[in-house]
């Protein structure tokens, strides 16, 4: 059982599926940049009241499982997508799949991932991979974070596919319907259509706990940190904070600079709408995130520590709301030529 | 981020993998480049550990005080909360709580101690004896 597929890496699992699953039908034209972008995958959320680590949760990219769906339907591809109560039944799916000839995305949890070292093992759950092909007892699996692709015996695809804790995958399975066309008029109707729901994430949920008044909340709480919290505390919540922002699978600066890549992409699509300039922004954006982790850093590593660390810290993430202010602002107020 | 400075620090991740990420190159576009690892978030990853590994010692330290049962030192060790345990054993989440209490525990059936060890990846003669094995 073979499928055609061809793996390519990708700075972050989903969108890097989703390229990769629509890679035939849109004769790969839809990158990974342009997948994490129609798919609005910009964010930023910071929700103290749930734990993750013994830390607050911040995220800095969108609901799992959101790009893969958004993505696919403003491109007019129809979607497959199933979970299960039963291990038996997930694979048999699994095996017809491939017997059809249909690579699939799984969502899996890390913890019990054989091909990641120990360190970077958590019982995280939304993670996606590729699964092409099965030889004997075998899975061969395609990670898009990975440089090659990898096996994994039936067991060990069971126990990730059905991974306990915060967003169980419960087995849930997901790939495009197969004799799809994308043309380049769904590409440009899609991108439009993907910046608009980003600027909305970002300039206007409701509430202080998302997008950019999310930033901007954080900020200021990162200066009460040191008092509220003591400074122990404080260097793990930072660090966590760190880790959410460039860790595996970000890319790098938040996601900002893969946003920054899908914008100057989208300029070849629709010229005459300043992306390329606005693309630089968001450069900016992600240069100024790997700033403030170079001080966090500091703070974590016991080098600095001072209030007055603690307030540069907040002013960083303030700046940056700002410019991220400034950015989707422009966004929002194209007049699409 | 140009792409010259996309750091190259050795991470536990980059002797398996280089990292993907998105930088600029001279002219200013967007190109693909590869990162074996930054020192910035190599430092935050210990950070965490150094955490994990106090939570470790703090259960191990519980358990020989007969504070609690050998279960809380495999959750400690398997960054598991009782949820988590729940989910992978099958138990109800107060169960799990009460087998946390050592006098409970050491009465537990052998099918049930089979499950936890399963959940921890264990075997059970090293769940009853609180030893690890490094995988």
């Amino acid at each position: 059982m073979k499928t055609d597929f061809e793996h390519r890496q990708g700075a972050h699992c989903e969108s890097g599926v989703t390229s990769n699953l629509l890679s035939i039908a849109s004769n790969g034209k839809i990158t990974e940049p342009l997948a994490f972008g129609i798919g609005a995958g910009l964010f930023f959320a910071y929700i103290p009241l749930i734990k993750i680590n013994n830390g607050p949760a911040i995220a800095f990219r969108t609901l799992p499982g959101y790009i893969f769906n958004r993505t696919a339907k403003s491109l007019g591809i129809p979607v497959i997508s199933k979970k299960f109560g039963s291990k038996q039944k997930a694979q048999a799916y699994l095996d017809e799949c491939l017997e059809a000839g249909n690579p699939v995305g799984c969502q899996v949890g890390v913890y019990y991932l054989p091909y990641f070292p120990k360190e970077y093992r958590f019982h995280f759950n939304a993670h996606n991979l590729i699964v092409y092909a099965r030889e004997g007892d075998d899975y061969l699996v395609s990670d898009p974070i990975m440089e090659t692709t990898n096996v994994m015996d039936s067991y060990q695809l069971e126990r990730v596919r059905f991974a306990k804790g915060a967003l169980a995958p419960k087995g849930h399975i997901y790939y495009p319907k197969q004799g799809a066309i994308i043309t380049d008029d769904t590409i440009k109707q899609a991108i439009k259509s993907g910046i608009k729901k980003n600027v909305y994430n970002m300039l206007n949920i409701p509430g202080s706990f998302a997008g950019i008044s999310g930033i901007r909340n954080t900020g200021k709480k990162i200066k009460k940190w040191r008092d509220k919290l003591g400074i122990e505390k404080s260097k793990l919540y930072l660090a966590q904070m760190v880790r959410m922002q460039e860790e595996i699978g970000t890319g790098g600066g938040g996601f900002r600079y893969i946003y920054a890549a899908f914008l100057q992409e989208a300029d070849t699509y629709l010229p005459g709408n300043q992306l390329a300039e606005i693309s630089v922004l968001f450069t900016q954006a992600g240069d100024m995130w790997r700033t403030a982790a170079v001080h966090a850093a500091g703070i974590y590593k016991g080098r600095i520590g001072s209030q007055d660390d603690f307030n540069k810290m907040g002013d960083y993430l303030l700046e940056i709301a700002e410019l991220e202010k400034n950015a989707f602002e422009r966004l929002k107020n194209i007049k699409w030529q | 981020m140009k792409k010259d400075e996309v750091p190259q620090d050795l991470s536990s991740l980059g002797k398996i993998t280089k990292e993907l990420c998105y930088a600029t190159d001279s002219s200013g576009k967007y190109v693909a480049a590869l990162s074996s690892g930054w020192d910035v978030k190599i430092t935050a990853l210990d950070v965490a550990w150094g955490d994990i590994e106090k939570r470790i010692a703090g259960a191990k330290q519980k358990v020989l005080n007969n504070e609690a049962s050998q279960l809380l030192f495999f959750m400690e060790y398997r960054l598991m909360d009782v949820g988590i345990l729940a989910g992978y054993t099958g138990f109800w989440k107060w169960q799990v709580k009460r087998h946390l209490k050592p006098e409970v525990f050491d009465k537990l059936s052998t099918r049930k101690l089979e499950k936890y060890a399963e959940a921890f990846n264990i075997k059970v003669e090293d769940l009853k004896s609180m030893t690890i094995h490094e995988d």
